[in-house]
């Protein structure tokens, strides 16, 4: 249960806390941490910058005809996911750590699969299937004997409710990852206490379960709706116009960048108010518990009707995962029977694994690194606000984030050019901009969140006795962080780059605007073939960065079970 | 465990950093056109030249990334379907070629010769094929009879903020306002999607008459992109608009010689032949568009829409006003 616990030190000055808090902290970790938030920092600078510039009479015209529209859906859509996601996420995970049945593990990780779906391709899949003159509909016309569409209207899938629907089922693995790891690790004491004292399964849950994994609800509901607010190609082919998609026409259609520079911000201004929001709101909750606690929970076997739980847990995979992979499967055999496997498409997927490869390597080190020197200053405000900042990036949407790292590429490589010219007497050209250091670079900024949150979490598992002890038998801070620390968060470090990697495979808008010449990923290839209207030609791409995102979900769910048991 | 993850990818991505392509004869495109367009064209040019074509696709943000390269840019060619945002942000060189004088006629390219069109899209009526639509007008679709029948992709979207800019370039502000607030009380279903979808649209019965690009049409009758969108192309007729005492209105694409083009000469040999009898027929065939260069024969599907008379409007004009389409556009609430 959460307690309530006074404020640690509450007699000493900040300053005195900090002064002590930093004590053990070596400079070079504070540097690290400090150079990471500047980098995460330098496209909102640049962002900042273009705003400033003024947009003239475009804030009016928008303040006036464009954001209260956008304002109002994007409120309405993060509403609707938000809730579908934790609805999904917790409900599957209490059901499959709570109880005990015939394919319960099988479903514990199938579960994630939906993870491997980009939103923009489960957006064109639906579209595809439940358009009148689609699949279902002409099926459900032949069973009713309807002769035209024009005689039977159903509902249209491109709309408010289909985009929050289709988010919401593959959005909702963000949450379901975390919270089932709290449930399966955390929960058992408090919950074995509570079915002792004869609270029932549903008491168990709302009392007990539910409160406990508020935390990993959070992080993992706020993951989902950055992805969300990032999403541009499901709700502008659904016609949901959201803030983001305004950004995208003010830049584009209105030609004001300061324009959509300003809406941007007012949309990152938006998210960190929230997210701080919810972190003040459990400010006085301690989430502790000693390591001979952490064991797994006794799981109920399942009997009667709640049965009827385990169909409904299948419903997202099959909804969110199996139906748009055998669609995508069907549609890659066909377009593979008319032209035969292409060879560039293995140069595409080879491009995109190791791209995301290298991303997930560097994003999660820089991770590891971040949240281990908050962990040796013991939490100090100053290195928890640099890992705050560094967390920054996950707020902007992939688009409004390459405009914004155009900028600081540009100086960069300027500078580099400029003191190679000086010190040989030749440029170096571009070593940033246009290379796979750009993408790498943009990868790192977005996805920080998701390593900084799944590597805190897993520290806050270990009690920060062992590090005492550790320092006390003379092991410095690297040695810690080699031979503790690494080890013992290994599982949320797994998790963390599972997420990483398969957000980098998904990502379009920034590896469009960034990448080198002659370099195509399966996303950046599906793209043009979809935004060419050859969509049969990309199903094959697109069934890769599905199969691709396969592998990781697949190690992770056996490395968690090696793990956990 | 750590270090295996780590430094192995890290020095695949050295090695990927240092992966530039070293032909001795280049020219590096940077392109808004999806790269199925234009490869073909390209593929034939190297073939006839030697000279290797690094290609790089983006979808927007084309002017801002060159910009931000500066002087140390690799971009060449800028290949794109507006220019105004390159020429605004001075990513762009001229050119003097006779001959792409001489094939491109004058509403087609900047006076400057600062970017060129290369090959056109007519914007066109879908619609049911029962209906009679001869001497169909754009201001038409305005028209009571057509309240709940109309399907459009966004507002916003560039091929109909060009046609709504051509609108006002001829009749001024208000009348095409009164107009898209006539077109948006016609709307069947909310503006959004694709062009084909307001083909799939029609077939589905949703809508009885919709406007898209006429390539798509090809595209999708050709049966090049399946069985499926085939059936769409034919379930629908195809109409040439005009405007009233006007023509047709068209959406270019073009090329632009990029300011610092480190490879100048190839760059304006690819401009060229991208002009030549060759590949302007390449155009039409390959891509179902309709070819700058009076020479080229159409595809017969485009062929088939009947004869095309192009509105007189330079582009550079109708560009010029796609911003105030755009606000327009919102105005209205055309995509709410």
């Amino acid at each position: 249960m959460p307690t309530r616990a006074p404020a640690p030190g509450g007699s000493l000055s900040l300053i005195g806390r900090c002064k002590r808090s930093l004590a053990g902290v070596g400079l070079g970790w504070l540097f690290a941490c400090a150079l990471v938030a500047l980098l995460v920092m330098l496209p909102v600078l640049s962002l900042l910058g273009h705003a400033l510039e003024g947009s003239g009479d475009m804030w009016p015209h928008l303040r006036a005809y464009v954001l209260p529209q956008a304002f109002a859906n994007t409120v309405i859509l993060l509403t609707g996911v938000g809730l579908l996601v934790i609805l999904i996420g917790t409900g599957s995970a209490w059901l499959v750590t709570a109880y005990e049945f015939p394919g319960r593990r099988l479903l514990s990780w199938a579960l994630l699969l939906p993870l491997a779906v980009p939103t923009y391709i489960v957006a064109y899949v639906y579209v595809d299937l439940l358009h009148p003159v689609g699949p279902a509909q002409t099926l459900l016309r032949d069973l009713l004997g309807v002769a035209s569409p024009r005689d039977l209207r159903l509902w249209d899938i491109r709309s408010m409710g289909g985009c929050i629907l289709l988010l919401g089922l593959v959005l909702y693995p963000y949450v379901y990852l975390p919270v089932r790891a709290m449930f399966a690790m955390q929960a058992a004491g408090a919950l074995d206490a509570a079915r002792t004292l004869g609270a029932g399964a549903g008491g168990c849950f709302y009392r007990v379960a539910l409160p406990l994994a508020r935390p990993a609800i959070a992080v993992g509901t706020s993951l989902a709706l950055m992805e969300t607010l990032n999403d541009i190609g499901a709700s502008e082919f659904l016609g949901v116009r959201t803030l983001t998609v305004s950004i995208y026409a003010t830049w584009v259609n209105r030609s004001s960048l300061p324009g959509a520079a300003q809406i941007a911000l007012f949309m990152l201004v938006l998210v960190v108010s929230l997210i701080v929001l919810e972190r003040w709101a459990r400010r006085r909750q301690r989430y502790a518990g000693s390591p001979r606690q952490q064991r797994p929970l006794t799981r109920k076997p399942l009997v009667g009707w709640r049965w009827l739980l385990v169909a409904l847990a299948l419903l997202p995979v099959l909804l969110g995962f199996v139906t748009p992979a055998l669609h995508l499967a069907l549609e890659a055999v066909r377009r593979l029977a008319l032209v035969g496997i292409e060879a560039h498409i293995l140069q595409q997927a080879a491009n995109t694994v190791l791209i995301s490869a290298a991303a997930t390597a560097v994003t999660i080190s820089i991770a590891f690194v971040l949240v281990f020197t908050l962990r040796l200053a013991r939490s100090a405000a100053g290195v928890r606000a640099l890992v705050r900042i560094a967390s920054l990036g996950y707020a902007i949407p992939g688009t409004v984030l390459a405009i914004g790292l155009l900028g600081p590429l540009g100086w960069i490589d300027g500078a580099l050019n400029d003191s190679a010219k000086w010190l040989w007497g030749a440029g170096t050209g571009l070593v940033l901009g246009g290379t796979g250091f750009a993408l790498v670079y943009a990868y790192a900024v977005r996805f920080l969140a998701i390593g900084n949150g799944s590597i805190e979490a897993g520290f806050d598992k270990i009690p920060q006795s062992l590090d005492d002890a550790a320092r006390s038998l003379g092991a410095g801070a690297g040695r810690r962080a080699r031979c503790l620390h690494l080890p013992l968060a290994r599982p949320a470090l797994a998790a963390a780059m599972l997420l990483i990697f398969v957000d980098c495979m998904k990502e379009l808008p920034a590896t469009l605007l960034l990448r080198p010449l002659n370099f195509e990923t399966l996303a950046t290839h599906l793209y043009g073939e979809a935004s060419r209207g050859t969509y049969e030609s990309g199903a094959l791409a697109a069934l890769l960065i599905v199969l691709a995102g396969l592998v990781p979900i697949i190690l992770l769910s056996r490395y968690g079970h090696s793990t956990t048991r | 465990m750590f270090s295996r993850l780590v430094f192995r990818p890290l020095a695949l991505l050295a090695a990927l950093a240092v992966t530039a392509p070293a032909f001795a004869e280049e020219v590096n495109l940077y392109t808004t056109r999806e790269p199925g367009l234009v490869k073909p064209l390209l593929e034939a040019f190297s073939e006839r030249t030697g000279i290797e074509v690094n290609t790089i696709f983006m979808k927007d943000g084309l002017a801002e990334r060159v910009a931000s390269e500066g002087e140390r840019s690799p971009a060449d060619l800028l290949m794109a379907v507006d220019f105004t945002d390159l020429v605004d942000l001075g990513v762009t060189q001229a050119v003097n070629s006779d001959t792409l004088n001489k094939v491109v006629p004058a509403p087609l390219r900047d006076a400057d010769g600062r970017w060129y069109a290369l090959s056109m899209r007519a914007r066109v009526i879908y619609a049911d094929k029962g209906l009679d639509l001869k001497g169909f007008h754009y201001e038409d679709l305005a028209k009571p009879e057509w309240r709940d029948r109309v399907c459009i992709r966004s507002g916003q979207h560039p091929y109909n903020t060009a046609l709504i800019a051509h609108m006002i370039a001829r009749q001024g502000e208000a009348a095409t306002e009164t107009w898209l607030r006539g077109v948006k009380n016609n709307l069947a279903r909310r503006a959004g999607g694709g062009d084909r979808q307001v083909a799939r649209d029609i077939l589905g019965g949703l809508c009885d008459i919709g406007i898209g690009n006429s390539y798509y049409v090809g595209l999708m009758r050709s049966g090049d992109s399946g069985a499926e969108q085939q059936q769409w192309g034919n379930g629908i007729q195809v109409v040439l608009p005009t405007f009233k005492n006007g023509g047709t209105h068209v959406n270019i694409s073009g090329a632009a010689l990029a300011r610092h083009a480190p490879n100048r000469n190839n760059a304006v040999k690819l401009l060229e032949f991208l002009v030549s009898d060759e590949a302007q027929a390449l155009y039409a065939r390959a891509n179902y568009e309709y070819p700058v260069s009076q020479q080229a024969e159409l595809h017969p599907l485009v062929a088939a829409f009947g004869d095309l008379t192009i509105d007189p409007m330079p582009v550079a004009e109708i560009s010029s006003h796609r911003r105030a389409a755009s606000l327009l556009v919102d105005r209205v609430g055309f995509d709410n």
